[in-house]
């Protein structure tokens, strides 16, 4: 499994790096590839209202009246039914995307299971509901979807077999049935945005509208489309005739030639199958478990940051249960807790510039509590033997940066970039640990942790608390926000960084700016 | 990078994703059915008879119901299976048993069988036992049948029709 995520890595970032350069990272559409699948959702829900309107819910009347719409007013209502199948095609390709990409990136362990189980549903509701559209225009594809489906769904016991005989003659059609297909089409997807709204209600600050300037390329991409190649219908559908060659969309269509090669009983033995497969990969192979961040209430005053950072809603507030003269305390849910730290690199006790007493924070990690994140401080910077040092935090997620150690360069790993306090910088800086800081981060809007990068750089240009202290000269700090596989353009960056710190006058200290060694 | 190679960039993306989606919305095209063959539907449902006779209540018996449940006579639920055969040009290409549906076999059977056939002229017959007797067949009919490109066509079964019947 490793190697396929590290594959499918392999296959993102590259295009990924190329996005965020031609759209910035915070518009680039491979970070919010399940917004983007919203928006698509919207397009098919506004352009399907205004189809339903002209839309004849007979069986004889259907194809006359999508005929009508695309033909006779085909500057709008035409214009409306290529939105309404090409955003639908558009979500399954975003769809797809998506959930590749968060494979690839090992985001569905742990408390992400969540997410992740529930987007399984989601792939089959949005299939039938696209599947049911196809039905309506009751054109030869309508046909031929209408014939295999229900003679695979009558092979569940539930039907009875008999909902094939439906589609037997052309005068067995019945308008009934009919109306039924058109209530599924409206009805599976009212489920569909439940699902979603589901499969979201655990993300805190979930992205649901991408950037605007995406919205609007996409829609004006949707717009070409529609006129390049307009949404048409096949020939009428008649029983009396097998549908030869299909132009299938092979978004929603693509398991129907199964049905034609292989028993349907197979069919349905797959597809639970491979549901199956997807909801429980989050537990296959077991993911090791990162023990849950805890609170030092001895060091809490409730103030709250943590909760604000948290990026999985996994710390809370709670009245205060020691009877300290604070109204509230921070409360840790483990189950939510993925262990990232950024908690602790947000809580304003984390300092390391305490002697007097052991380095103890507010909430920390059990296994890279604050004291021994300075512990590896020192013995990195111990290793720096160059002119020009620099301390390099890295994000485990980003490029491995230890293998770029060298005398000028020491690499302290973390959880994530954000879980680094911005007073450890001060910290190295002021004590001349190194001539410069280093923060090797994922890529700008890409991060693992989702909000590790933007909490990390609003600390460091002080719009988000804790700030780093004004006096640290911000000269001195590199930031790298980058994929794991860059590691020639991190080697360059860090060596320029290197020249620089050189030709610079030698570092400040906590003597210059006139604060007292404890 | 430049603004103008910026929108060129996101020119390019905004066309792969259309070329994309476009393309894949229609093509390739599929062959579903081919054109020298005719497809032939055997679909029908219907109870066979009761898997014994009915048998008459002894008074005795009759005492013992409850006054609503009186009937004199006691029928099995369970139905027989089907015995179906088709002969395609004098040639028996399907024969199946079809059992009742139902927890307890008291419902229809239900056949739905394709067949792939060459265009052309073919003699079908169809067959089938739905008593209780071990040999013979209950129901037979034989159709002579043009079959066109792609032509579909049904025989479906009703029992208070005669029998096998092409559906229109």
């Amino acid at each position: 499994m490793k190697f396929i995520q590290s594959l499918l890595r392999r296959g993102f970032e590259p295009m990924e790096a190329a996005l965020s350069r031609v759209f910035t990272p915070a518009w680039n559409p491979f970070y919010q590839l399940g917004a983007i699948g919203f928006f698509f959702l919207w397009i098919v829900v506004a352009s399907g209202v205004y189809i339903y309107i002209f839309f004849d819910t007979s069986i004889h009347g259907a194809y006359s009246s999508m005929e009508r719409l695309t033909y006779n007013q085909w500057y709008f209502g035409g214009v409306m039914r290529s939105f309404h199948r090409y955003a639908s095609d558009g979500m399954v390709v975003v769809m797809a995307l998506h959930m590749l990409r968060e494979f690839a990136l090992d985001r569905f362990r742990g408390v992400r299971w969540f997410s992740w189980a529930t987007g399984a549903p989601v792939i089959w509701l949005v299939m039938i509901s696209g599947i049911t559209g196809y039905w309506l225009v009751w054109d030869q594809l309508a046909q031929y979807i209408a014939v295999n489906t229900t003679e695979w769904l009558d092979l569940l016991p539930i039907f009875g077999g008999t909902i094939a005989r439906n589609f037997l003659t052309n005068t067995g059609l019945s308008d009934r049935f009919f109306t039924l297909l058109v209530f599924l089409h409206i009805a599976v997807p009212l489920f569909l945005v439940f699902a979603l709204w589901i499969h979201i209600v655990r993300v805190s600050r979930a992205k649901v509208n991408p950037a605007f300037g995406l919205m609007a390329g996409i829609t004006l991409m949707l717009l070409a489309l529609s006129f390049i190649k307009p949404a048409v219908s096949q020939p009428p559908a008649d029983m009396a005739l097998v549908p030869g060659e299909l132009a299938m969309d092979w978004y929603y269509l693509a398991f129907f030639p199964l049905l034609d090669s292989w028993p349907g009983n197979s069919v349905w033995a797959f597809a639970g199958l491979a549901t199956l497969l997807l909801m429980v990969v989050p537990w296959l192979p077991r993911g090791s478990r990162v023990p849950a961040a805890v609170v030092d209430l001895d060091n809490c005053n409730g103030c709250t940051r943590c909760v604000e950072d948290c990026p999985y809603n996994a710390v809370t507030m709670m009245p205060r249960s020691d009877g300290k003269p604070f109204p509230s305390e921070a409360v840790v849910k483990p189950k939510l807790c993925v262990g990232c730290g950024i908690c602790a690199g947000a809580c304003p006790s984390s300092t390391p510039f305490r002697r007097a007493v052991e380095p103890i924070t507010g909430i920390d990690l059990p296994d890279r509590p604050i004291k021994v994140l300075r512990q590896d401080t020192e013995q990195a910077a111990a290793r720096l033997t160059g002119p020009s040092s620099i301390l390099v935090y890295s994000c485990r997620y980003s490029v491995a940066a230890k293998d770029l150690e060298n005398a000028n360069i020491a690499v302290v790993d973390l959880p994530c970039i954000a879980a680094l306090p911005p007073s450890f910088i001060d910290y190295v800086l002021s004590r001349k640990l190194a001539n410069g800081v280093a923060l090797v981060g994922c890529p700008d809007s890409g991060c693992y942790n989702r909000f590790g990068v933007e909490w990390m750089k609003d600390r460091i240009d002080r719009k988000r608390d804790p700030h780093l202290r004004q006096r640290v000269p911000r000269d001195r700090i590199a930031a790298l926000w980058i994929g794991r596989f860059e590691k020639a353009k991190a080697k360059r960056e860090l060596q320029a960084f290197s020249q620089r710190l050189a030709q610079m006058t030698p570092a400040h200290s906590e003597e210059d700016a006139g604060v007292k060694r404890a | 990078m430049s603004s103008v190679l910026k929108f060129a960039g996101q020119g390019v993306f905004y066309a792969a994703l259309a070329a994309l989606i476009g393309y894949f919305a229609t093509t390739p095209a599929y062959r579903h059915f081919p054109e020298d063959q005719a497809l032939l539907r055997l679909a029908f449902n219907h109870g066979g008879a009761p898997v014994t006779e009915c048998r008459k209540r002894s008074r005795e018996e009759l005492a013992k119901l409850p006054p609503n449940m009186r009937k004199p006579q006691s029928c099995p639920r369970g139905r027989v299976p089907l015995v179906v055969e088709l002969a395609l040009d004098g040639e028996t290409i399907y024969r199946d048993s079809a059992k009742p549906t139902g927890l307890f076999g008291d419902g229809p059977s239900k056949i739905y069988q394709k067949f792939k056939l060459p265009v052309g002229r073919h003699n079908i017959e169809v067959r089938m036992r739905d008593s209780r007797r071990e040999t013979g067949f209950d129901y037979e009919r034989t159709f002579d049948l043009d079959l066109g490109p792609r032509h579909s066509m049904v025989i479906d079964f009703r029992a208070e029709g005669g029998g096998f019947i092409i559906l229109k």
